[in-house]
């Protein structure tokens, strides 16, 4: 019975019942996940597990190498703080940036697709050209130049991203949208008196929300090396805070002679996008009802 | 209400559709009226403007390039053409609806069917969400969907066509208009699921007294369900009556062609009479009577439009050829 499902409509839907059955009939990517989960209970119980205080300074116990005390496991930077307990906060300082900003960008996007897509008209052709101006420029010199007029700190460099990322999401939504407006089922909600905003809300955001899920967690890897960038940059945070950008940056001078100072964070920051980048792989092969056949 | 009262009023519709190469007429001038009860059967080819005359109707022409540029829509002895958005969002549904033709489509794939049968009536004024979810199985009772009750937590895709087609019609009664519109509501389903469709629909409307705006090519349907016939040609209404009128003695040459072209079960025919040529494309129509290039009847006064002339109580017909009876 299920094979006779009109295949147009599958295409872009989520069925929540299937959806679930399949979750869990799929393989799931092990991998990414345990990264992931571990880096979310770093940010969420830093002070639990961080054996130092992150901005403890101890001059005599400077340029530590890794190994040498099991007090400092990843030895100490320049001004003898503990590089794994500013590994630790520092992944506070990337997963409160990073998901903040990409919910802020996601909510802004998402509503200016939905509204650009079903309106359609001059609304449309406004919004449109406005994610064009934003695509058009790169994405780090975009957000500094919005740093550069907000100025720095945790609030201001949020918005710089989600003003650099809100653009991809509209463009997707907006595309998702023309398809499921001219779908039967949005015309029958219109025939039946629901009201503009209830179709947009429960007719074609819950058909849109597929390639939502899959564009955040393919966004995440970019955005975590926005803000790396922007704080390696010195356009992030205050210098000296726990950030992987900030801290790679400290040790870009002498990296030949203290290389740990670099290595470890920006290791931190290559295997926290590789895990979201192979998750969002997985959770877009998962969703596409096209890949579904091959698997 | 009286069951003779007029609820709609169709005045010299157009409905225009302005393109890049030129302006189609898509409903051009056409003129009919509803009584409460009663089942007006709109037949024609294929783009004749049948279902053009629906959305209009409805106040949802696609825009921008389709637009109402004359006559009026009067619904209960109110213009509907002068209505804004949301006063029309308030007719839609509890006043007018409509079932469309693709019953597969029809229904968000997302929501199980209860929840998009409750959704429409909640809009219904002052109810308790009890009574709501029994209400909504009750309207699945009515278009015999059994064990209404578990199949309100059915997705679309666990349904069948047919299934999901009642599932529309339920959902197209369920704020009780009094206008129903089908837009050829069985063409994508089987012989015997088009018969228990149309009963349904019948009984609805002996149960609830909707009129009903049956849109079809098929003239099987219109002598099951309607009450009056409008055929329509080019835009255009060629000719108008009783059912029963219309298939004794079809008076438009093409009604009198599509009648022909009825298969009939008691004589045996090797071929079936066709209509020669194509219909006319919209964007450009020949002078005068749009059917005179396939008409056998053709003569020179062809080359002006007919008005409509009466010519029985109640059968109206564009076609020269009647102009001596007036």
């Amino acid at each position: 019975m299920a094979t006779t499902t009109p295949n147009v409509l599958r295409a872009k839907t989520v069925d929540i019942g299937r959806l679930s059955g399949r979750l869990r009939q799929a393989r799931l990517p092990w991998i990414p996940i345990v990264v992931l989960l571990l880096i979310l209970v770093c940010a969420a119980f830093a002070e639990l597990i961080a054996p130092h205080d992150p901005l403890k300074i101890n001059v005599l116990n400077r340029h530590m190498p890794p190994g040498e005390s099991s007090e400092y496991l990843l030895g100490t930077d320049s001004l003898g703080r503990d590089i794994l307990s500013r590994l630790i906060y520092g992944a506070r300082t990337t997963v409160i940036i990073s998901f903040v900003s990409l919910l802020a960008g996601a909510v802004v996007g998402t509503v200016l697709g939905l509204i650009s897509g079903y309106f359609g008209g001059w609304v449309d052709a406004v919004v449109m050209r406005c994610v064009d101006a934003a695509l058009g420029f790169p994405t780090v010199l975009l957000a500094m130049i919005i740093v550069v007029f907000l100025g720095t700190g945790t609030i201001n460099i949020i918005l710089a991203v989600a003003l650099t990322f809100w653009a991809r999401f509209a463009r997707m939504t907006r595309g998702d949208v023309l398809a499921v407006k001219t779908q039967d089922f949005v015309t029958l909600a219109r025939i039946t008196g629901v009201s503009t905003p209830v179709i947009m809300w429960r007719h074609i955001f819950p058909n849109v929300v597929n390639t939502l899920t899959v564009i955040s967690s393919l966004l995440v890897g970019q955005i975590i090396l926005l803000e790396a960038a922007l704080s390696f940059l010195g356009l992030g945070l205050a210098p000296g805070s726990p950030a992987w950008g900030i801290m790679v940056a400290e040790g870009r001078d002498i990296l030949l002679e203290v290389w740990w100072l670099s290595v470890f964070p920006g290791l931190a920051i290559t295997i926290v996008v590789l895990a979201f980048n192979f998750f969002g792989d997985w959770l877009r092969d998962t969703l596409d009802p096209r890949m579904r056949q091959t698997q | 209400m009286t069951p003779s009262e007029t609820i709609l009023r169709v005045e010299d519709l157009q409905t225009h559709f302005f393109t890049r190469s030129g302006v189609v007429k898509a409903v051009d001038g056409i003129s009919f009226e509803l009584r409460q009860g009663e089942t007006l059967g709109i037949v024609g080819e294929s783009g004749s403007g049948k279902s053009m005359t629906a959305w209009s109707i409805l106040g949802l022409v696609p825009k921008p390039a389709g637009r109402i540029v004359g006559g009026r829509i009067l619904y209960q002895g109110e213009n509907l053409l002068d209505k804004n958005d949301s006063e029309m969002q308030q007719i839609r549904g509890s006043g007018i609806c409509m079932v469309m033709q693709d019953p597969l489509t029809s229904l968000n794939p997302v929501f199980n069917i209860g929840n998009q049968i409750l959704e429409c009536l909640r809009m219904n004024p002052g109810r308790s969400a009890t009574s709501l979810r029994d209400q909504a199985a009750n309207l699945l009772s009515m278009v015999r969907i059994p064990a209404a009750e578990t199949r309100l937590a059915a997705f679309p895709h666990q349904m069948s066509g047919g299934m999901r087609q009642r599932v529309v019609g339920a959902i197209a009664v369920s704020r009780s208009p009094n206008l129903l519109i089908a837009d050829e509501p069985t063409t994508s389903l089987d012989a015997t699921i088009q018969l228990q469709y149309l009963g349904m629909l019948k009984e609805i409307q002996a149960q609830t007294g909707a009129a009903i705006i049956f849109i079809t090519h098929d003239f099987g349907i219109v002598a099951r369900m309607c009450d009056r016939v409008a055929v329509m040609y080019a835009g255009k209404i060629v000719e108008q009556a009783d059912v029963m009128q219309l298939f004794d003695n079809p008076a438009h040459p093409y009604t009198e062609a599509l009648l022909q072209s009825v298969p009939d079960l008691d004589t045996n025919v090797d071929l079936l009479p066709s209509i020669e040529g194509q219909p006319p494309s919209m964007d450009d129509l020949p002078e005068g009577c749009s059917f005179a290039p396939r008409c056998p009847y053709v003569f020179d006064k062809c080359s002006e439009y007919p008005p409509e002339f009466s010519i029985e109580d109640g059968q109206v017909v564009r076609c020269w050829r009647y102009h001596d009876t007036n």
